[in-house]
């Protein structure tokens, strides 16, 4: 159970490989403030719900009308660009590149083995390329991002990730 | 030939393939396609079941889920035992074995059956007239035998091997039950864009299809259209078929689920093979085409083995090309009985009786049957059976007007087939909300109002008649998926006239007559009598007075007639009396299906810390805390428990020990608004902490009683690292978020869980500073970094930030680094501390050396009921602070009580007694119960370092008691305490500077 799941070896049966090497943020921000917040990111805040936006390798996850997931990859670091360009408006950005791990599901049967314990609908109209939620993955949270048909990016806190794998593979 | 009642031709089943199976221990034929109850009535086994309450012998009655008898435990080896399976649906295999239920020693000869004899003695009610008094009698005689003979079928001993397996899906259109209205539906629904799933609990599509020997559809035989109506939705992308799959519990917004079954057909299933498999549909509609269920008819000796429900026998007959029997009496209400003697007939089935209750039935079927020569008696009642195990004889007598019958004859036969009419099954539309309607014209409740996207349609919404209820599927699947034409159906069919019979059959036998109602829970109409003699008229009181339809079956074959005879004899018509609601599941589930994959390892996450790999290979033991395994401690060389928390807590006081806090919850709290958001929620003062300092916070629940508590750190003017319990963390969280969204909008301030970005190291005793020194750059002087204080900074190579806290009291750092850097800083931390005696501890240690100290665990000392000032924390809130959670609550009178329990620490006279936590307090020894209880123990330990036992316990007025001698009472007598100080080690608090 303790095995990093980082360091596991991908899954080729089950079509789960660990996601490339991430940091991640936690952006809270109020409305007012996006666009001051996305130019100072280099990348467009979606406001639309559960919809993500992309730029030079930065990717920002809506996950409620004041929050996002920033991804980004671990050589680039926005932190004190954001705090120095935000002056003396309110955010909060909080790094937690540790707290969870990224997991890539991909293949013909991802959607369906999803769907063995997450409820949502994934089919393609209902949750196309791009869409991005908080959900479950039975008695575990995920955030579930969809970047093509065939594939997903996970995001577990890390605890949570061996439970993840085993729920997966065990659904058949 | 597998059986002297198969017939030479016809069916469903594989006539190349025999399967050999096995019933009560002996051994039959049957074919592949045969169910066990056909299978068991080609061989002439009518008697499959004794009965719940009388231990009658009963046959089969239906063909179907309806069924109430014929109840099976299939057994495939020790571990794979199910009970309580309807012979009538469970599909026959090679080397099938099953067994009778609820019979000893045997199904032909049963003890129990005395109770048949004593029928008369146990009425409705019996149980709760007769085991009322004595009352104690209850819990030493009457539960226990009650208990015994109880419950229909064994539970299995040994854990399921199999696999339960869930799926979530979603489509636009549900459609359930795979008969002629549902397959018609799905044809015209998949039509459309949308997605379509059709649901059929049998083995295959095509429900009343299946036996249909007269109709034609667009030409063709029933069968020739139902074939190709199946190629046609396969062949469909949009389509989902399933078959053996159940539609048992509709739930709020159209969430379906569905049981299908995988493996249980199929002789090679193994252990460990996926069983059953739990869909969880989200439909947008729902179209219900549940078909209807034919009613018994309601006449004395109705039960006995041979008597079977007409639509049943033709079930039989054409679908598995099995006889009920060689001479058959058929008694009936309705039109479709005639049907079933004509196609009985011709397959060599001699009829020897048509007996219609009808004075003057008329119409095709009536005609033919007479034009085939079958005898058909009008206006005649069928009033009793002969035989034992088997029906030998029927009773037939006229009826003279509605409720009087004359002279009776007996017909020797060995089936009797009976119809009262179909009753349409609403119960998922009952489950879904929907209401009903009492349908004057049909006898019989139709869907009315709906509550959800859900759609009645062919049998299931009142609508017999085959062409009415394919174009009313086609209609309605058109509907639903924006069709402009829905295919139409061309019927050429003989009409069934609609109305039967409901109620009891009138008879002359006597008021002891038991003619059932309820076979599976055994009700008679005599029963639902005397309950309306003695005062209950509601349906809902009835049905739980008499249990009619409270069995597993739901009163499916029994809910309309104990309507209709409840509204008799309180001279009321039905709908005033109602319909009871059915509930999920429409057929009971098995617990693998609704347990899922949640068992054992993947029961619950199993949470662990990055260094719960060293622990584990450091041999250390683990705890359950909330998700989390936490190391309880870590044994040496065969030492107990005991031995090691004795030796760890040395090691910390007199070295330095390493303990993993990693699961402590953490929440990073950002905003210019961060400290006065901390001020409103938590007790204490926040606004004049510095920078780099820490402060232990304490957090209560709206009523004024402690929630949680931590150590709080500020990182920055505008920026908190706080810290929660190992399980409090969430709701902490949440109840933050909670407060910021609906209570305080204004405060620019967001909180963000860091608990699992952190992993946690705490180097605790007086070595603690020179281990952590090795390890970084970083001053640690108490001048630059005193207790209750933090810095960040690189530890042992990784950024961290470096907690100067303590909850052992001793001096103490706690290091935080990134989760992913934790096992390697551990391993450095480790190293760096060898020369220093540096000893890892776990849980147990840590409660050791806090409850020296005096220090509260919330939930431990706490129970939800204590205040602050209830555990010494009143010096903690922030007096000067206009409010805060919690701080109306405390002003109310009853929590500044001077006798409410307080925290206080207890010594035993005698030191090496360990007092049991829990364990209640009274004020003076060898009293008798009821004693009067002024605390209870809530830690309670072995100190090592004290050389004695020590325990902290709540205590009314506890703090004005010090010195006092209470007791604690116990097995072995009562332990006599002294009420002290609940600080037993290092009063001063000097060691934390060290």
């Amino acid at each position: 159970m303790a095995e990093p799941l980082t360091m596991a070896m991908p899954d080729l049966q089950l079509g789960l490989s660990p996601a490339q090497p991430l940091v991640r943020f936690n952006l809270r921000c109020r409305e007012a403030d996006v666009a001051a917040c996305s130019e100072a990111l280099r990348l467009d805040l979606p406001t639309r719900p559960c919809t993500s936006a992309e730029n030079g390798g930065r990717s920002a996850l809506w996950l409620g009308p004041d929050e996002w997931l920033i991804l980004t990859s671990d050589q680039d670091d926005p932190s004190s660009h954001l705090t120095a360009t935000m002056g003396d408006r309110f955010f909060s950005w909080v790094d937690i590149r540790a707290r969870q791990v990224g997991l890539v599901l991909t293949g013909p049967e991802s959607a369906r083995r999803l769907n063995t314990g997450c409820p949502l609908d994934l089919d393609l109209k209902a949750f196309p390329i791009g869409m991005c939620t908080r959900t479950v993955f039975a008695k575990a949270e995920i955030v579930l991002w969809r970047r093509e048909v065939q594939s997903f990016h996970i995001e577990v806190w890390r605890s949570f990730a061996p439970y993840l794998k085993g729920m997966l593979a065990a659904a058949g | 030939m597998t059986g002297a009642f198969r017939t030479k031709t016809g069916g469903r089943i594989d006539r190349q393939k025999s399967v050999s199976f096995q019933f009560d221990g002996k051994t039959y034929q049957g074919y592949e396609g045969d169910t066990l109850a056909s299978a068991l009535l080609a061989n002439g086994v009518h008697l499959m079941g004794r009965s719940f309450k009388y231990h009658r012998p009963r046959g089969v009655l239906s063909a179907g889920s309806e069924e109430p008898n014929a109840l099976v435990t299939v057994r495939r080896d020790g571990r794979r035992v199910t009970p309580n399976l309807r012979a009538t649906e469970v599909a026959l295999y090679q080397g099938l074995e099953a067994h009778s239920q609820n019979r000893w020693p045997s199904l032909n000869f049963d003890v129990g059956a005395i109770n048949s004899l004593m029928a008369r003695f146990i009425p409705s009610g019996f149980y709760y007239k007769t085991f009322m008094w004595p009352r104690k009698a209850w819990d030493a005689l009457y539960e226990p035998i009650i208990r015994q003979a109880a419950g229909l079928g064994d539970a299995p001993t040994e854990p399921d091997p199999d696999v339960y397996l869930n799926t979530y899906a979603h489509c636009e259109i549900l459609v359930v039950g795979g008969g002629p209205a549902g397959l018609a539906a799905a044809l015209s629904a998949s039509q459309g864009e949308g997605r379509v799933i059709l649901v059929e609990d049998g083995a295959e599509l095509g429900g009343s299809l299946l036996i249909e020997r007269d109709a034609l559809i667009d030409g063709q035989p029933a069968l020739d259209w139902l074939a190709s109506a199946r190629q046609q939705l396969a062949a469909r992308p949009n389509v989902t078929i399933l078959t053996r799959a159940t539609a048992f519990a509709y739930n709020a917004h159209n969430m379906v689920c569905v049981t299908e079954r995988l493996s249980d057909h199929r002789a090679d299933a193994q252990p460990g093979e996926a069983r059953e498999r739990l869909w969880q549909i989200r439909a947008a509609d729902v179209i219900l085409a549940q078909g209807a269920v034919e009613r018994p008819l309601v006449f004395p000796d109705n039960d006995r083995p041979g008597v079977l429900l007409a639509e049943a026998a033709r079930t039989y007959l054409n679908r598995y090309g099995v006889t009920p029997g060689r001479r058959v009496v058929v008694a009936t209400g309705h039109d479709s009985a005639y049907r079933v003697a004509i196609e009985l007939q011709a397959a060599g089935v001699e009829i020897a009786a048509l007996a219609d209750l009808r004075p003057t039935p008329s119409g095709p079927w009536v005609e033919r049957a007479q034009g085939l020569g079958i005898k058909v008696l009008k206006g005649t009642a069928i009033t009793g059976t002969s035989g034992g195990r088997r029906v030998t004889g029927a009773r037939l007598s006229p009826l003279i007007g509605m409720a009087q019958v004359g002279k009776p004859d007996w017909i020797a036969c060995d089936a009797v087939l009976m119809s009262g009419g179909c009753t349409p099954s609403v119960h998922l539309w009952s489950q879904s909300r929907g209401k009903v309607k009492w349908d004057e014209a049909l006898d019989a409740f139709l869907p009315s109002e709906a509550a959800e996207r859900a759609i009645c349609v062919g049998a299931g919404a009142g609508r017999f008649d085959l062409a009415e209820v394919l174009a009313d599927g086609a209609q309605t699947g058109a509907r639903l998926a924006g069709l402009k034409t829905p295919p139409a159906f061309h019927v050429e069919a003989t009409p069934l006239a609609p109305r039967g019979v409901v109620g009891a059959v009138p008879h002359d036998r006597g008021p002891n007559a038991l003619a059932f109602v309820d076979w599976q829970n055994d009700v008679t109409a005599k029963d639902l009598k005397l309950a309306v003699r003695e005062g209950f008229q509601s349906i809902e009181h009835l049905k739980r007075y008499t249990t009619t339809g409270m069995a597993t079956d739901q009163g499916k074959t029994s809910n309309l007639n104990a309507l209709a005879i409840a509204s008799d004899l309180l001279d009321r018509p039905i709908p005033a009396i109602g319909l009871t609601t059915f509930r999920m599941p429409f057929t009971p589930v098995t617990f693998g299906t609704l347990a899922g994959l949640a068992r054992g390892d993947l029961f619950d996450p199993v949470r662990c810390t990055p260094m719960h790999g060293w622990a584990e290979a450091k041999g250390a033991v683990f705890e359950d805390v909330s998700l989390w395994k936490r190391a309880r401690y870590f044994p040496q060389g065969g030492e107990d428990m005991h031995a090691a928390v004795a030796r760890e807590c040395l090691a910390v006081r007199s070295r330095a020990g390493i303990f993993d806090a990693s699961t402590l919850g953490k929440i990073e709290i950002v905003g210019p608004d961060a400290a006065e958001f901390l001020n409103r929620f938590y007790i204490n003062a926040w606004t004049k902490l510095g920078v780099g300092r820490c402060r232990y916070g304490v957090l209560l629940r709206e009523d004024g009683f402690v929630m949680d508590d931590g150590v709080v750190g500020r990182l920055a003017a505008d920026r908190f690292h706080l810290t929660t319990t190992t399980g409090g963390a969430a709701r902490v969280l949440a109840m933050m978020e909670d407060y910021l969204q609906t209570e305080w909008p204004d405060l620019r301030v967001a909180c963000t869980s860091t608990t699992e970005q952190w992993a946690v190291i705490a180097v605790q005793g007086p070595k603690a500073r020179d281990i952590v020194s090795r390890l970084t750059s970083l001053d640690l002087s108490s001048e630059r970094l005193p207790h209750m204080s933090l810095v960040e900074g690189e530890v042992a190579g990784a950024p961290a930030r470096l907690f100067r806290v303590s909850f052992t009291g001793e001096l103490g750092y706690e290091i935080n680094v990134p989760s992913d850097r934790g096992l390697e800083v551990w391993e450095k931390v480790v190293a760096a501390g060898a020369e220093f005696g540096l000893t890892p501890y776990g849980t147990e240690t840590m409660h050791v050396l806090r409850a020296e100290k005096g220090f509260i665990i919330v939930g431990q000392e706490t129970d939800g009921t204590a205040t602050p000032d209830d555990v010494g924390l009143g010096w903690a809130i922030g007096k000067a602070k206009p409010d805060f959670v919690g701080k109306r609550s405390l002003a109310r009178p009853s929590m500044s009580d001077p006798d409410r329990k307080q925290l206080v620490g207890l010594l035993t006279e005698r030191p090496e007694t360990v007092l049991e936590e829990g364990a209640q307090i009274v004020a003076s020894p060898g009293g008798t119960p009821p004693l009067a209880l002024i605390g209870h123990v809530t830690s309670s330990y072995a100190s090592a370092t004290l050389g004695r036992s020590i325990a902290l316990a709540m205590i009314q007025g506890g703090r004005a008691r010090m010195g006092q001698k209470l007791y604690s009472p116990s097995p072995q007598g009562d332990i006599a305490v002294t009420v002290c100080a609940p600080v037993f080690y290092d009063p001063e608090g000097e060691r934390v500077n060290g």
